[in-house]
This record gives C-alpha cells, sequence and structure tokens, in this order.
C-alpha cells in the first residue's frame, strides 16, 4: 500500500465524515476563489468589450464638447452653455490638416411616431461626415447628403431598434415619420452596432442632419459637440492639440494667465484609459473582498484542523504506537488541510465562473475564462492550505504518544 | 532460559511533579527471554504502567539500559523509536484502539503504511493483514469495521494488527480490561496459543486469574519488583473457553 495514496484516502475519509463542517469550512475559500476567478474574468471581459466598443465609435475618434465657463467669477458646470459654435466646426474643417472628417453634433430627445407606433429617443443632428467619424455603415437606403444639410431638409436615418419598434417587418425607406409633429422622410437605416461601454442601446437613435435638428427641432444655435477623426492613429494627439491651439485662438483664451478652456478634447485613447480606470476601481475592490475572504477561509481552515488534531487525539496516538513517526503524523495532517482547501478552491471555481457568466450574460460581455486565473485560483488555495495547515499539524506531530493514547 | 529478547538492568524512570519528585519504577532489573509469556502485575501506581511505555518504546528511562532484542533502545530519539515499535513491537491495548469507520482488514493494514525500510505492495500488505486476520479466527469479518464487531472481536482485530509486522515481543496492556470473563478467556485462549507458537508475550494486568494463563508473573509495588516467579499451576484458556467459561 503506498503511503500517499493511503493518506489521501485518510484525508479524505476524515473531511467526508463531517461534510457539513468541512463545507463550512471551505466556504471562506469557496467565495475568496470564486471573486479571485470572477474577478480576472470579469475584468478581462470588461476591457475587451469596452475595446471594442470604443473601436466601434469609430476610428482615431476625436470628441469636442462645450467646456466648463466663467463668468463674473462664478465657474459652471461641464457643457452648461456652449460657447462651440458653427463657425468653430468650418475652421476646425478647414484649417487642421491633422483632421479628415469633421461633424457639428447636436442631440435632443423626442417621440417618434409612425403609424400607431410611438417610441422615445434620442435624436442626433450630425454632418455628412458623421457617419465616416463613427465608421457607423448603412445597411439599407443611403446617408443624407450635404445639400439636405444645409437645406434642413426634413429626412432621417434609422438607427435598428427605431426600425424594430416602429416598423416591425415593413420596409421603412421612404416611409413618413414624424418627430415633435415634425414629417421626416426615411431615407436610410443603420447597420446595428449593439450595446455601448455604459451599456445604452446604440441602435435607439434617429440621425437627421445637423441643421435639420438644430432649426427645426431644437431652436437654437449652440453646437452640442464637435466629432472629428484624425488623419491616422500617429495624428491623435497631433490632431488634439491643434484644434485645442485655433479654438483658444478663436475664443480668445490666453493659457498664460490661467484661464480655463471652454472647451474639452477627449480622444479615444483617453476614453480607453477612463475605461480601465473604471474596471480597475471595480478590480480592487474584488481583489481585496477575495483578499479578506481567503485569509478568513484560511484561519476557518486552521481552527478546524485544531478541532480535528483534538478530537482525533487517541487515533494520533494509536497511530505513533504502532510506528508513524512525527513526520507522517504532519503529511497527514498537512494534506488534509491541504485537500480541504483544494476543494474548497475547486468550488470557488466553478462559482467564480457562474458569476462571470451571469455577469457577462446581462453585461453583454464576452466570457473569458482565462486558464491563468482557473490556475493562480488552485495554486491559491493550495497555498492556503498548506500555510493555514501547517500550525496544526506540527501540533498533531508533537503530541506525546502516551498522552495522546490516555485522551479520553 | 535461551537469548534475551528484552534485558532490562537498574532501570529508574523519574517523574518530576513541580517540585516532588516520582520515582516510578527504581532501579529494576529484569530479563525476558524468547518466547517467555511474562504477566506483570501490581496495583494502580505500582510502576507497571510506566514499566510498559518504557518496554514499548514510548518513553525513555531516566536512568539503566534497555536491549530489546539486542539493540539499544533506552536512548533512542522519537522517529528511532517509532521505528523500532513498528518493527519490534506489537500493542494490544485494553480499550482496543481501532480506527472507527474504517475496517477490521485496514486497522490491521496499518503499521504496514509506516514501514520504514521500503513499503510494501497493496497486494502484499492485503495478503498479510488476511492471514493475521484468519490466525485471530475473523478471516470472514475483514470488512466489518469497529462498529459491526463485538469488544472480543475488536480485541482479535487489534491483536492481528499486532501480529502483522511480526514483532519480537507482543506487548498487552490490560487486554482483558474491558471485556467479560468468557471473551476474557477467548482472548488470553488466542495470546496462549501464540506464545505456543513461539511469540513472546508480555502481558499487563491487575487480575490475578488472567496473570495464571502466563507462565511467569512478576509483580510491582512502590516502583520496584517484589516478586519473580512461574506459575505453578499454569491455565489453559483453551480448556476455561471449552468448559463454559466457568472460573
Amino acid at each position: 500500500m503506498t503511503k500517499t495514496g493511503n493518506i489521501l484516502k485518510v484525508a479524505f475519509r476524515a473531511l467526508g465524515r463531517n461534510k457539513l463542517r468541512s463545507l463550512l469550512t471551505a466556504l471562506g475559500i469557496i467565495i475568496g476563489v470564486a471573486c479571485v476567478v470572477a474577478t480576472i474574468g470579469i475584468g478581462e471581459g470588461a476591457r475587451t468589450q469596452s475595446e471594442n466598443q470604443l473601436k466601434s465609435l469609430g476610428t482615431n475618434f476625436l470628441m469636442i464638447y462645450p467646456g466648463t465657463m466663467t463668468s463674473s467669477g462664478a465657474r459652471s458646470g461641464f457643457g452648461s452653455n456652449s460657447k462651440l459654435s458653427e463657425l468653430d466646426v468650418d475652421a476646425i474643417r478647414e484649417e487642421v490638416s491633422s483632421v479628415i472628417y469633421v461633424s457639428g453634433t447636436i442631440r435632443t430627445v423626442a417621440q417618434v411616431i409612425y403609424g400607431n407606433q410611438n417610441w422615445s429617443t434620442s435624436i442626433q443632428g450630425g454632418e455628412v461626415d458623421w457617419p465616416l467619424i463613427r465608421s457607423w455603415n448603412v445597411d439599407q437606403g443611403q446617408f443624407f447628403t450635404d445639400a439636405d444639410n444645409r437645406a434642413a431638409a426634413k429626412v432621417c436615418v434609422l438607427g435598428m431598434t427605431i426600425v424594430t419598434n416602429l416598423f416591425g417587418d415593413e420596409d421603412p425607406i421612404g416611409k413618413m415619420i414624424r418627430i415633435k409633429n415634425i414629417p421626416f422622410r426615411v431615407v436610410g437605416v443603420l447597420e446595428s452596432k449593439g450595446g455601448s461601454m455604459m451599456g445604452q442601446d446604440q441602435d435607439d437613435t434617429v440621425i437627421a442632419p445637423y441643421q435639420t435638428v438644430r432649426k427645426k427641432l431644437m431652436g437654437t444655435t449652440a453646437v452640442g459637440g464637435i466629432l472629428a477623426s484624425a488623419a491616422s492613429n500617429d495624428m491623435v494627439t497631433r490632431a488634439q492639440e491643434e484644434i485645442s491651439a485655433l479654438l483658444r485662438q478663436r475664443h480668445k483664451i490666453n493659457k498664460g494667465t490661467g484661464q480655463d478652456d471652454d472647451f474639452m478634447i477627449r480622444s479615444q485613447t483617453e476614453m480607453l484609459q477612463q475605461a480601465e480606470d473604471q474596471s480597475k476601481t471595480m478590480s480592487m475592490l474584488l481583489w481585496s473582498i477575495a483578499g479578506v475572504s481567503l485569509l478568513v477561509g484560511g484561519i476557518g481552515i486552521m481552527n478546524i484542523m485544531l478541532v480535528s488534531v483534538t478530537e482525533r487525539t487517541r487515533e494520533i496516538g494509536v497511530r505513533m504506537a504502532i510506528g508513524a513517526k512525527g513526520g507522517d503524523i504532519r503529511a497527514q495532517f498537512l494534506v488534509e488541510a491541504v485537500v480541504l482547501a483544494i476543494t474548497g478552491g475547486v468550488l470557488g471555481i466553478a462559482l467564480g465562473v457562474g458569476i462571470q457568466r451571469a455577469v457577462a450574460y446581462y453585461a453583454h460581455w464576452p466570457v473569458l475564462v482565462s486558464t491563468n486565473s482557473v490556475s493562480l485560483a488552485f495554486l491559491f488555495s493550495a497555498l492556503i492550505g498548506v500555510t493555514f495547515g501547517f500550525y496544526p499539524a506540527l501540533k498533531a506531530s508533537r503530541l506525546d504518544p502516551i498522552e495522546a493514547l490516555r485522551y479520553e | 532460559m535461551s537469548e534475551a529478547v528484552i534485558r532490562i538492568a537498574d532501570l529508574t524512570r523519574v517523574y518530576k511533579m513541580g517540585e516532588t519528585e516520582v520515582r516510578a519504577l527504581d532501579g529494576i532489573s529484569i530479563d525476558v527471554g524468547k518466547g517467555e509469556f511474562v504477566a506483570v502485575m501490581g496495583p494502580s501506581g505500582s510502576g507497571k504502567s510506566t514499566l510498559m511505555n518504557i518496554v514499548g518504546c514510548l518513553d525513555r528511562p531516566t536512568a539503566g539500559s534497555y536491549f530489546l532484542d539486542g539493540v539499544d533502545v533506552s536512548s533512542l530519539g522519537r522517529d528511532q523509536r517509532a521505528e523500532i515499535r513498528n518493527a519490534k513491537i506489537g500493542f494490544v491495548f485494553q480499550n482496543f484502539n481501532l480506527l472507527s469507520r474504517t475496517s477490521a482488514l485496514e486497522n490491521v493494514e496499518l503499521p504496514l503504511l509506516y514501514l520504514s525500510k521500503g513499503g510494501m505492495s497493496d497486494k502484499e500488505a492485503t495478503e498479510r493483514a488476511r492471514t493475521c486476520l484468519a490466525r485471530v479466527g475473523l478471516a470472514d469479518r475483514w470488512d466489518h469495521t469497529q462498529a459491526q464487531l463485538s469488544g472480543g472481536q475488536q480485541q482479535r482485530v487489534a491483536i492481528a494488527r499486532s501480529l502483522v509486522n511480526d514483532p519480537a515481543i507482543l506487548l498487552a496492556d490490560e487486554p482483558t480490561g474491558n471485556l467479560d470473563s468468557k471473551t476474557s478467556e477467548e482472548v488470553m485462549a488466542i495470546f496462549q496459543e501464540l506464545n505456543d507458537e513461539g511469540r513472546t508475550v508480555v502481558l499487563i494486568t491487575h487480575e490475578p486469574d488472567i496473570a495464571e494463563f502466563a507462565k511467569r508473573i512478576v509483580s510491582f509495588r512502590d516502583g520496584k519488583i517484589v516478586a519473580d516467579v512461574p506459575v505453578a499451576r499454569r491455565r489453559r484458556a483453551a480448556r476455561a473457553v471449552a468448559a463454559g467459561g466457568a472460573k
């Protein structure tokens, strides 16, 4: 009979004798390991997802928002009063060579009606470069033209969600829909793009010419924002700097005197960074839960192993009397602690993968179960078993056989 | 008397209890030859348990020498004593000390797990354990656990366990203390048979009628040997069993 085989058998039998107790003991490890696995998985899923979504925003994408402004010493919040104008859009188009596409945008929320169906959605105004900047192709029909924009024509392009909700199976091209009681002709349908980084349905939108939305739907002169595409990936930073310089010059902002910019430029890279920061915060939280849980789990294992050593003092005495050395006893209890921890680890991995799948399902993230995280979790739990099982095992191995045999 | 399996000379064991010293064994000398059947008797506190611990290599003497099967074991360390216990001593305890929820066969195999010089194959271990179980008449009970065995059967499993490593001595500490008189005689019959086959048996007991199954009685009092006599009218346990357990 091999020693290792028997030690394993004895360990499993001892744990099986108190199934509920073993399970409760392993619970700390289960939760800790589940956290580790879920953290890594969710983190990776979220990162992949936000990368994909940011790519879906468009290539070399830049977004210029109206920023905070100071008037009479009071600083108003972000976007409170747009200083961006159509002339700024034109200036960027003409003067910034590192930018290839530019489009003013504006956004409002309105009810869209077709026949007896209605749907509240966001109405975005854009110029002809808009689909190029967003890398968003037209699926049916076509995008509106520059002439449509200049004439503030009442035409629009629909997102897939709108089509589904208003038209069902009907072909929407050429149909008239009503936005704020103004009839718009549907000229195109955008291909489906899915959820955004924040979980919004990007297809739940109507795109109309910028001038149309501004004049007919909102009656304002302010530009909601400017979208732009840098000529290449290397040009993004340069484009950002050139646009900043141009807008400061146009808005007469002197950085030297500590004046705030009245606009903000965000690049795709920055948004990616922000998304990563967010998932990092989430990860830190989960890692700390995992850490605490593993620690508590380890202490639980130590506790139960100490109880087990006491309960089995007689058994230890018998084993010693018939020739078990200190090392044999130590190995036996250590293996038991490790088996307990690893069992917890395996259950934890299963639970962690489950959590990850659930989160991925609800957040529409890709499921990535990395072998790394699983093996890391496995290793972690074994390490905890050894660390916290060592003292009880040592205690068992140091028992005096005479005392142990006499123990009641 | 042939060669001595146990040779003890001037053996002293002193326990320190706070300030006071207790001389549990006070300079005893005794030889036990191969094939002997010695009963160690004495009231509680006479030192017989201390002797059994030292003879069983569970404890070390404070002074004096102890040769077991020709080896000086009085100054060995913990692990070395464990090896000696495994190889040379077969323990039988008053309360059987079988592992619970473990089959008789696995209990008997247990000492083979701790062989110091190379393990043996599973098959070989099982074979030896079965032979020993058959020796105590429990061949058909090999898969019974402690709870499924009577007291006498449990003690027979324990005897099988003590035999499995073919030890130099069988060391039985009050083996009948938890058994009724009929079962006691059955168990003693096994010891007598084993002794007839040439095994050396050291039996520790406080019951005079059990001691009479041995060939020699050594009596202790206050840590000293007060009598060491051969048994004049040795009882045969097998005969007592046959007579229906009558004393």
